[in-house]
This record gives C-alpha cells, sequence and structure tokens, in this order.
C-alpha cells in the first residue's frame, strides 16, 4: 500500500490547483500548498471514506507532513 | 443557502441528508421569484435579495473566502459565471468615495478627498489585514468606537460604514469590530460581482451538486417542531405531518424562529429591527453609460448615516440604489433594470390596512422613481414594470420574523444552541450574505456533522 501516494491522490482531489510533484517531504504540507484547516478536515474525511481509516480530531497534527503521514497511516492501512 | 452548502459537504462524505424546504423553491432570504412579461411575453426572473454577490475574486486566487467556498463544495469558479461590477460610490452631500474590485481605487479616493487622513485610513487597513475575524471566540467590541480611535474625521467614518452596515449589520447604527472586518474584506478588498442568470445560476448549481453527491431535498416541506427527548436533547423534526429522526439538526431558518418551533428551546434572542424596502423598475431601454455607470450607489442625504428602523414607513434620504446592467459582461435584454433599496420600519408596515398599504407602496414609488431621476436626470425610459416588497412581504416569504433580512441581534457564532444537537446555522450563526451563507453551512456541516463524531 503506496500511503505516500493515496494522500498525494487525496490532496490533488481535494486542492486540483496545487502543484503536488515536486513535495518535499520533511516540510509542512502547508507551507508547501495552500492548504487550510478546512482542507486537511477534508484529507481525513476522505481517508475514512476512501479508505475506511479513521483519524481522531487530536491526532490531525500527525498529518502535517509527508513524512509524518506515512507513519502514522501505514499501521491504520495495515488493519482496515 | 447555508442549508444546501451544508446538505452538500454532509451528504460527500456519506451521511444520509434530507434538506427540509417550506418553499417550493430554495434560497430563503436569497432566492428569486418570476412575474408574467406582458410587454413582449415570457417571464421576468428577479431575484429576492442579490444587489450583488461579495467576495469578489479572479479565477485562481487562493486563501479568499469564495475560493474556500469552491474547494469545499468541490465546484468550479466557471460554474458560477461571475460577472464583475464596474465600480461603486458612496455618495453623500457634496462628497463621493469611489470603489471597485481593485482596492487601489479606494485608497487613491480617501487621499483626494481626505488628504489629511490618508495615514489614519492605512492605519485601519492594517488594523483590518492582521485581524483575526473567523475566530469563533472573540467578544462583542464596537466598531464606531474602534474607528473613533483611529480616524479623527466624523465624515470618513460614516463613509466607510455606510456600504458595511446596510449590506451586513443586524444591529443598528454600529457592528461587531469582527463583522466590520469581514464585510470590510469582502466590500472592499475583494469586491463585487453577479452571476450570469443571478442567484438562480447559484441556486442551480448548489441543487446539482447536492443531487450528485446524494443529499436529498424536500420542498413544500415546512418544519413545525423540533423534537426534544427527556433529557431535552434535539432527536428530530416535524415535517410535513412526518416524524423525521436524525443525531444532529442543522436550522437555518433563523435562532428566533428556531425557538418558536423548539419547545424544549427556553432561550430568547432577539428578533433584530433592520428590516428594508425593496423596488425593482423595469424600463424599456437601459441606462446609458454616460449617465449611469456605475454599478451601485449608496446614496445618503445628510451627513451623518443613520442606520435605523425608518421614523416614517421608509427613510428615503438613504437608499442603495443598484444597477445590474452595469456589471461587466452582462448579457440581459434590451429593458433596464434598477433596483432602489430603503431602510423600513416593520411595524408601522405591518399594522398598515390593505388600502393604505397599496398607497404607501406607490409612496416609495414615487420616493425611488424621483431619486433615479437625481442620479440620473436625463433618463427618458419608459416604465414597464415595477414591483415593491416590503418587511411584511419579506416575513410572508421567508418566514424571518419582522422581515429582518440580517435576523437577530444574538448570533450563536460557533452555531450550538442550548439543546444538545440542535445546531443555527446561516444569517444567525453569523455570516452574511450569499457567500457569508455558504460558508456558514459548510464550517457548520464541518464542525458538527463531520467533526464532532455522531
Amino acid at each position: 500500500m503506496d500511503v505516500r501516494q493515496i494522500v498525494i491522490d487525496i490532496i490533488s482531489d481535494i486542492a486540483p490547483d496545487e502543484d503536488v510533484t515536486s513535495l518535499d517531504d520533511t516540510k509542512s504540507l502547508r507551507e508547501q500548498l495552500d492548504l487550510d484547516s478546512m482542507d486537511f478536515l477534508d484529507i481525513v474525511m476522505e481517508l475514512r471514506k476512501r479508505h475506511k481509516v479513521e483519524v481522531p480530531q487530536e491526532d490531525y497534527p500527525k498529518l502535517a507532513t509527508l513524512e509524518s503521514c506515512v507513519s502514522y497511516l501505514t499501521p491504520k492501512f495495515a488493519v482496515a | 443557502m447555508s442549508g444546501l452548502a451544508a446538505g452538500i459537504r454532509l451528504a460527500m462524505f456519506d451521511k444520509k441528508v434530507v434538506v427540509l424546504e417550506k418553499h417550493s423553491i430554495p434560497g430563503g432570504l436569497n432566492s428569486y421569484y418570476q412575474r408574467r412579461n406582458f410587454d413582449k411575453g415570457g417571464i421576468r426572473q428577479f431575484d429576492v435579495g442579490l444587489h450583488a454577490l461579495t467576495n469578489f475574486i479572479k479565477k485562481g486566487e487562493k486563501g479568499k473566502p469564495f475560493s474556500k467556498l469552491l474547494k469545499q463544495l468541490r465546484l468550479s469558479y466557471d460554474d458560477f459565471k461571475l460577472c464583475p461590477q464596474s465600480y461603486s460610490k458612496i455618495s453623500f452631500p457634496n462628497i463621493e468615495l469611489k470603489f471597485s474590485n481593485d482596492f487601489e481605487l479606494l485608497m487613491s479616493e480617501v487621499h483626494e478627498k481626505f488628504p489629511g487622513h490618508i495615514d489614519q485610513f492605512v492605519k485601519l487597513v492594517e488594523k483590518v489585514k492582521d485581524f483575526n475575524e473567523l475566530d469563533l471566540n472573540l467578544n462583542y467590541s464596537s466598531s464606531r468606537e474602534t474607528l473613533k480611535e483611529i480616524i479623527s474625521d466624523d465624515l470618513l467614518i460614516e463613509m466607510i460604514l455606510c456600504p458595511l452596515l446596510i449590506y451586513g449589520s443586524a444591529w443598528e447604527d454600529d457592528m461587531d469590530f469582527a463583522q466590520f472586518v469581514i464585510m470590510f474584506k469582502s466590500l472592499y478588498f475583494e469586491g463585487f460581482s453577479r452571476p450570469e442568470g443571478g442567484v438562480r445560476t447559484i441556486i442551480s448549481l448548489l441543487m446539482k451538486k447536492l443531487e450528485e453527491v446524494g443529499g436529498e431535498v424536500r420542498f413544500k416541506t415546512a418544519v413545525s417542531e423540533i423534537l426534544t427527548d427527556s433529557d431535552g436533547t434535539a432527536i428530530g423534526v416535524n415535517a410535513g405531518g412526518e416524524e423525521i429522526l436524525a443525531p444532529v439538526i442543522l436550522s437555518s431558518i433563523g435562532y428566533p424562529e428556531t425557538v418558536k418551533i423548539t419547545p424544549k428551546l427556553e432561550v430568547k434572542p432577539r428578533v433584530g429591527a433592520m428590516t428594508f424596502l425593496e423596488s425593482i423598475f423595469v424600463f424599456d431601454k437601459k441606462l446609458p453609460q454616460d449617465q449611469v455607470d456605475s454599478t451601485i450607489v449608496f446614496y445618503n442625504d445628510s451627513l451623518k448615516y443613520n442606520y435605523r428602523p425608518a421614523k416614517n414607513y421608509f427613510d428615503g434620504g438613504s437608499a442603495v440604489v443598484c444597477f445590474p446592467d452595469n456589471y461587466e459582461a452582462s448579457k440581459t435584454s434590451g429593458e433596464g433594470t434598477v433596483r432602489i433599496t430603503y431602510m423600513a420600519n416593520y411595524e408601522q408596515w405591518a399594522s398598515l390596512p390593505r388600502s393604505q398599504y397599496d398607497e404607501m407602496k406607490s409612496q416609495v414609488s414615487d420616493s425611488a422613481q424621483a431619486l433615479l431621476k437625481k442620479l440620473a436626470p436625463e433618463f427618458d425610459g419608459k416604465l414597464l414594470f415595477q414591483d415593491i416588497f416590503s418587511p411584511t412581504t419579506i416575513e410572508r416569504y421567508t418566514w424571518h420574523m419582522n422581515g429582518t433580512v440580517y435576523g437577530s441581534i444574538d448570533k450563536t457564532r460557533d452555531g450550538r444552541t442550548p439543546v444538545k444537537n440542535l445546531f443555527i446555522i446561516g444569517t444567525d450563526q453569523g455570516f452574511l450574505g450569499i457567500v457569508g451563507s455558504m460558508l456558514s453551512g459548510i464550517s457548520m456541516a464541518n464542525l458538527h456533522g463531520l467533526m464532532n463524531e455522531i
């Protein structure tokens, strides 16, 4: 399961005008893209809708960078 | 519109949604209606509330309320068919301030007409830029007081406040500074446009999206009661003679109006005092550009802007005059339309006997036409059609008490009411106007329907 690509695909659907091709995995997504808290909510909602993966509100900060997304979400995908 | 937007957000993420609409067409305070065109056949369509869509952005602009709206509802900029304004002006005795979708125009107007105060105006602009108006935990603070601390020219304060009050304040004379900032950004930094086809274009867009994502709308289905359990938690509604149970209820009918149908909701939000008269005139030709090239005129015949209910049925000295034909690239018929809004007084209109009601509407029409004559003295168009709606008309069609267009003075900010699972969206949550109400529906659906897990 390419969790990194899954996250990028979701971001491209939510923010179609953003360039997701040259993202730095270690930098915060908000710094590199025009994503606000509403967009982050949508990332969480799409993870649930498309992949049945749940992200509780207190874990939202774990999605700050692509790297942290991958480390946080990979175990969740394993059980989903 | 807040309801449709909320419905889209919820259905998009697979929540089962039903939008309950009392009338046969959606839109509420920003709906549309039709009248037969006896001169040429066919129909004329009119927007109920739309002079202007605020928060104008160019295609591709990011980080603004309208772009957030597009992303959240997964709609495209082009779908809205926005026609930007030419420019608008604030017209007080012997002085005018123009503004447009380019903020530089207002800056240069203030520089020219209030040269000694341009630095103070710049200071105000900086304060507005730095302010976080979306913080749902802010306390009320008076805009007039805040402005007086920064700007020492009373007339400049009045002129700045004029469009912001009449396009977005539920309070008389003043507004919460957070609301001032929202309106300042929406009108002055961003600007006006009108969708080709008016508000119906937006409503159709929302309806189509709602259907696409699997949401349901029921028309002619008024909610007569909000049902609560023995703990006083909302569990559903009584609508169209049917009990519909639901874990979350979002009400866009207004806070006092919601209280009226919720026996367990024992608060008393105050019905707002601000209501208006709207006159629509259709002429056999357009107003010529060399006579009238502005899109909206905020007219005031005194140096003080008195934003309060009229003392005598309508305040003829202060008006918003909208020339919808002066939105760029408007494809309109050969006819010319003018809309004139006056501040009104609900109690007076509600107590008029029928015979005098029509006579009073006639006086409004005369006054409005006289004002038009003042603004465009050489215009000789023949009047083909007119319609005037009063505070009681607004109340009848939107069910907002006292015809308040901007709702209660007690907003719910985060949408919560003392009754668990019942939330307020739309005007009385606090975001006003068309863009505001959609953002309200979106934010409240996000906060109470998607984030706080059911």
